[in-house]
């Protein structure tokens, strides 16, 4: 069954990663910017990296067949000195034009702090100067329900942003409903021990439906996995799922969302 | 066990019997951390996140639904507004509870 890996970090996974997840039906993925494990001493750095982003790695993944988009901003776990940021977000402009950038992402908070808080609202606006897609991090563990409505309510705030071009990623059971019935798309994050297991994301499917809501593994520098979707779409098969809800929740509503950016493509 | 709706293709009775070995184990990793910690040296209870762990135990036996997101919820920052400055990067998985 094909699947779209919609959130995965390939800049840190090797070709074999690659390799097994064209084995597995991976047709797609997409890579937004995000924090590389250290805080990078320049924004040439990043300018190097939206290079990577968008040359480099879609090179890469059409070796085996999968295409390969990125999304583009400085990640608020680098976004708590403002002038920095705001030096590497002045480079995000030029690179929007390129044909595999979606949007702008993952962008959002960590710590819920008023620096990050200012940088995401400036990514938002950028955002919706542009014309962009939006991907959000969430934050981690006790951070996540705080920082998810500061994210939500801040968005409401920018009428220019409709919340159906905006993915609100790393949900779990406490934030899931939030979401979802603020209008956004939900994204759960199969990781081994922090966000979802396959099998707690299959639960949230069974008590929160399929709509608006996609799989992803989020594969890192971490401890993660880039055949967590469709681990999760065998868990789902296992406890006797139809076809057409796995295919749902791990093809069509990626292919839906992101079929809002021109720049989206499964053809050739 | 709590009802809830019924969402879930398989039985009870099918659940149990796909999954009851894997969380068998789960609940001994549990059980043998708590032993762990009382063999450790330097002993006592006071950690907020252990506070938090034996809250979040009791919402396992309380025989109600949703205990996911409840355990989620206990364990969450329920403050509003944001912090003056970011402390670290990382995070601790629980937040010192009330005594309520």
């Amino acid at each position: 069954m094909p699947y779209i890996d919609p959130h995965i970090h390939m800049v840190s996974r090797t070709t074999d990663d690659y390799q097994r997840m064209a084995l597995a039906g991976c047709v797609a993925i997409t890579e937004p910017a995000f924090w590389a494990g250290f805080d990078r001493s320049s924004p040439q750095g990043f300018f190097d990296y939206f290079r990577q982003l968008t040359e480099f790695e879609p090179k890469r993944a059409a070796q085996y067949g999968i295409r390969h988009f990125t999304w583009l901003c400085i990640n608020p776990k680098e976004a708590e000195d403002p002038g920095f940021a705001r030096e590497v977000m002045a480079l995000i402009p030029e690179f929007l034009d390129r044909p595999t950038v979606l949007g702008i992402g993952e962008i959002g908070l960590n710590k819920n702090s008023k620096n990050e808080l200012a940088i995401f609202d400036e990514h938002i606006a950028l955002a919706a100067e542009h014309d962009q897609l939006i991907l959000i991090h969430t934050p981690h563990l006790e951070d996540k329900r705080k920082g998810t409505i500061l994210i939500m309510d801040a968005i409401a705030d920018n009428p220019a942003i409709d919340p159906g071009r905006v993915l609100i990623d790393h949900v779990e059971e406490h934030t899931v409903e939030l979401v979802l019935d603020r209008g956004f798309w939900a994204g759960m994050t199969l990781y081994p021990e922090t966000k979802c297991t396959p099998q707690r994301a299959a639960d949230i499917i069974e008590m929160c439906g399929t709509e608006r809501l996609w799989i992803n593994s989020a594969g890192d520098w971490g401890h993660s996995d880039p055949l967590a979707v469709p681990k999760c779409c065998a868990e789902m098969r296992r406890r006797g799922h139809v076809p057409g809800a796995i295919s749902k929740i791990s093809f069509d509503n990626p292919r839906t969302f992101l079929g809002q950016s021109p720049r989206f493509t499964l053809d050739g | 066990m709590a009802a809830a709706d019924p969402t879930c293709p398989m039985t009870h009775a099918q659940l149990v019997e796909a999954y009851f070995l894997e969380h068998r184990a789960k609940l001994l990793d549990i059980a043998a951390f708590l032993d762990r910690l009382d063999r450790a040296r330097g002993g006592g209870g006071s950690d907020f996140r252990m506070v938090a762990f034996a809250r979040a135990i009791d919402v396992l036996r309380d025989d109600r639904p949703h205990r996911a997101r409840r355990i989620l919820e206990l364990l969450s920052d329920h403050s509003a507004d944001p912090i003056d400055k970011a402390p670290m990067k990382g995070a601790l998985g629980a937040v010192p509870l009330s005594a309520d």
